[in-house]
């Protein structure tokens, strides 16, 4: 009967999802983005660590008393490029989101896979695990569990990882929960096909789509965790141009008038999420056009 | 709904020792002597001793938490390590001054999210809408640290308008009831503080208030839009009732309804950003506590308020979902 030929949900997604302007608008953004930060030691003009203090805090190009050194956005209060600086910031602040992200997703399918697929006892034990995980809220739970490891990148990543799980934990089980009942999977259970044939082949492609969507908006909060843990010191560490950081190192001299260096690391923060959030409003509105508009997980 | 109630005062138990034994775990796995750190570095070795026998730290760790359990029953969350304080009553002390700066973040969140999300419901693809939805796409993306910043450059350092840290002006007397600066203020009639403690906490509220405002925004809009579809809807206009009756005395009260729950989703939000508000804008709260306390690994903060913040925190969202199911008799208890 069916003539055109059968679409997976994400193949499905897709689709309508190019047919959301400011959605695709969104992909371009964050493409930018991605793109400037990955080629930063090309396009960056300055060695974002090259310090100098007789050129600390000098105006960028909108301004008369700007230098011929050509600082497009002026200099840190270190006399460092702020451009350059930014460049790189974004590789190590996307890259924490981007690894914080992966981490939840490791954690969340294994996890929201085995809880969804034999249910029972295990999904209880599962879920209720998550339930405490979402006794804490989510910054401030990242906070203590880097506050407590220590310092750094790589603590930033685990404790935004952990943090973001449960989330991702519910997204699978529920899409895990809505393919179980399907026929196909009863056939592929009468015909006995492995556990693990089933969940990796059959149930797994199939419940990838909410997990892409929320995944995307996961990244977009991901992110500015990460910016904000920099900003208070428990993240990325003296040197790193991440963005958090470098924006609340340069925080007391707006004070002196030099707004720059506190300002530009925000606005690219702002711009990177904004993107984010445009793809993943897209996406879910895509995958689920009667949440259009956005209500949030 | 009794029986409802039951059910989630029951997972509140288990969750509530869930959350307990992974405060007392997180602060185990803190590398070094968990003697020194809950007593300091500069502890000497008596006073290591007595921790380890007040904590029964020689002791396996199963014996430990139920030690541990014990004392956080009788409200006791440990010493701190930087004031000698006990963590229950320093907490006690600076809850009011987070309370009243989520209050007011709230309640400006709420009043301007709700509006802005129904009148753009309610005009559907006009400006006024995409500028909403625009405003709020911002509002959700913004790194409230920066946000808060750049208001304080704009509005404390160029225009003057406002102070740039602090509750109230030096040399304003303000008597003490309650610790919210400004409901003492109005219950002692004292207006120069009232003036200056809301001139104080105008800028951080705002700051605090972008991130729920926003999504109450787009909660509010897109259950307006859902409920202005439905059929009792359609028969109120075919009955002839004005379109402002429909909207105002029909559709906002079941519109309103989905809110609630984001609402008590922003609670967590609202205090991560507690943390990030209070220390940018120097403010005695919970937030700034907490973020002093793990800049100086002081653990037994850190662990009393984790304990006490996750408690409350499921509290609060227990009541929401008792309040949601109350509202709305269709949600099904299972």
């Amino acid at each position: 009967m069916e003539q055109r030929k059968r679409k997976t949900r994400l193949q499905e997604t897709v689709h309508q999802f190019r047919k959301n302007k400011t959605g695709m608008f969104g992909v371009g953004l964050l493409a930018f983005i991605v793109l400037l930060s990955l080629s930063a030691p090309i396009l960056a003009p300055h060695d974002p660590y090259d310090a100098s203090l007789d050129r600390r805090l000098l105006p960028g190009i909108w301004s008369d008393e700007s230098p011929d050194g050509f600082f497009l956005l002026g200099t840190d209060s270190q006399g460092r490029d702020l451009f350059s600086r930014i460049l790189y910031g974004g590789r190590t602040t996307l890259g924490i989101g981007f690894v914080a992200l992966g981490i939840a997703l490791a954690i969340g399918i294994s996890l929201g896979l085995t809880a969804g697929y034999f249910g029972g006892y295990v999904d209880d034990i599962i879920m209720r695990f998550v339930d405490i995980m979402f006794a804490f809220p989510a910054l401030l739970l990242a906070l203590v569990i880097a506050g407590t490891l220590g310092r750094g990148i790589d603590k930033a990543m685990i404790a935004i990882g952990i943090t973001y799980s449960p989330q991702m934990v519910r997204v699978v089980r529920s899409g895990v929960l809505m393919i179980k009942e399907m026929e196909y999977i009863e056939s592929q259970e009468a015909i006995g096909s492995s556990h693990f044939r089933i969940l990796f082949r059959h149930i797994m492609p199939n419940s990838l789509a909410p997990i892409i969507v929320y995944g995307t908006l996961m990244l977009a909060t991901a992110i500015l965790d990460a910016a904000a843990l920099g900003f208070l010191g428990v993240g990325a560490q003296v040197p790193s141009p991440e963005w958090g950081l470098t924006l609340s190192a340069s925080r007391q001299y707006l004070l002196t008038g030099a707004w720059w260096a506190a300002t530009f690391p925000g606005v690219a923060i702002l711009i990177s999420v904004i993107s984010l959030n445009l793809v993943g409003d897209g996406l879910r509105d895509a995958l689920d056009p009667r949440l259009k508009g956005g209500a949030k997980l | 709904m009794k029986r409802y109630i039951a059910k989630r005062l029951a997972m509140l138990i288990i969750v509530l020792i869930g959350v307990s034994m992974i405060t007392f775990v997180l602060v185990r796995m803190a590398p070094g002597d968990p003697a020194v750190n809950l007593a300091g570095q500069h502890a000497n070795e008596q006073v290591l001793e007595s921790i380890r026998e007040k904590y029964h730290l020689n002791d396996p760790l199963y014996t430990q938490y139920v030690i541990w359990a014990k004392m956080v029953l009788q409200g006791d969350l440990g010493t701190s390590i930087a004031s000698h304080d006990s963590v229950f009553s320093e907490i006690m002390d600076r809850l009011p001054m987070t309370l009243e700066l989520s209050i007011f973040s709230m309640t400006i969140a709420i009043a301007v999210g709700v509006l802005a999300g129904i009148v753009s419901a309610v005009r559907q693809y006009s400006k006024l809408d995409y500028s909403v939805m625009f405003g709020a796409l911002f509002g959700v993306s913004m790194p409230v640290f920066w946000l808060g910043i750049m208001m304080i450059y704009i509005f404390s350092i160029k225009l003057g308008l406002t102070p740039v840290q602090g509750r109230i002006e030096t040399g304003i007397y303000i008597n003490k009831i309650t610790g919210m600066y400004i409901l003492d203020s109005i219950l002692t009639l004292n207006w120069p503080a009232f003036a200056s403690s809301v001139r104080h906490l105008i800028l951080p509220s705002l700051a605090l208030a972008t991130i729920p405002m926003a999504t109450i925004a787009r909660m509010t809009r897109s259950s307006m839009l859902e409920v202005l579809r439905q059929d009792y809807i359609r028969t109120e206009r075919a009955k002839g009732l004005s379109e402002r009756a429909v909207i105002y005395k029909h559709a906002i009260k079941n519109a309103l309804i989905p809110v609630v729950t984001v609402i008590g989703m922003n609670i967590g939000v609202l205090m991560g950003g507690a943390v990030l508000t209070e220390t940018i804008f120097t403010l005695p709260g919970l937030g700034k506590y907490i973020y002093e306390a793990i800049m100086a690994y002081d653990y037994p903060v850190v662990q009393g308020f984790t304990l006490f913040f996750a408690t409350a925190f499921v509290l609060i969202n227990l009541a929401t979902d008792i309040l949601y199911a109350y509202i709305d008799p269709r949600i099904r208890y299972d």
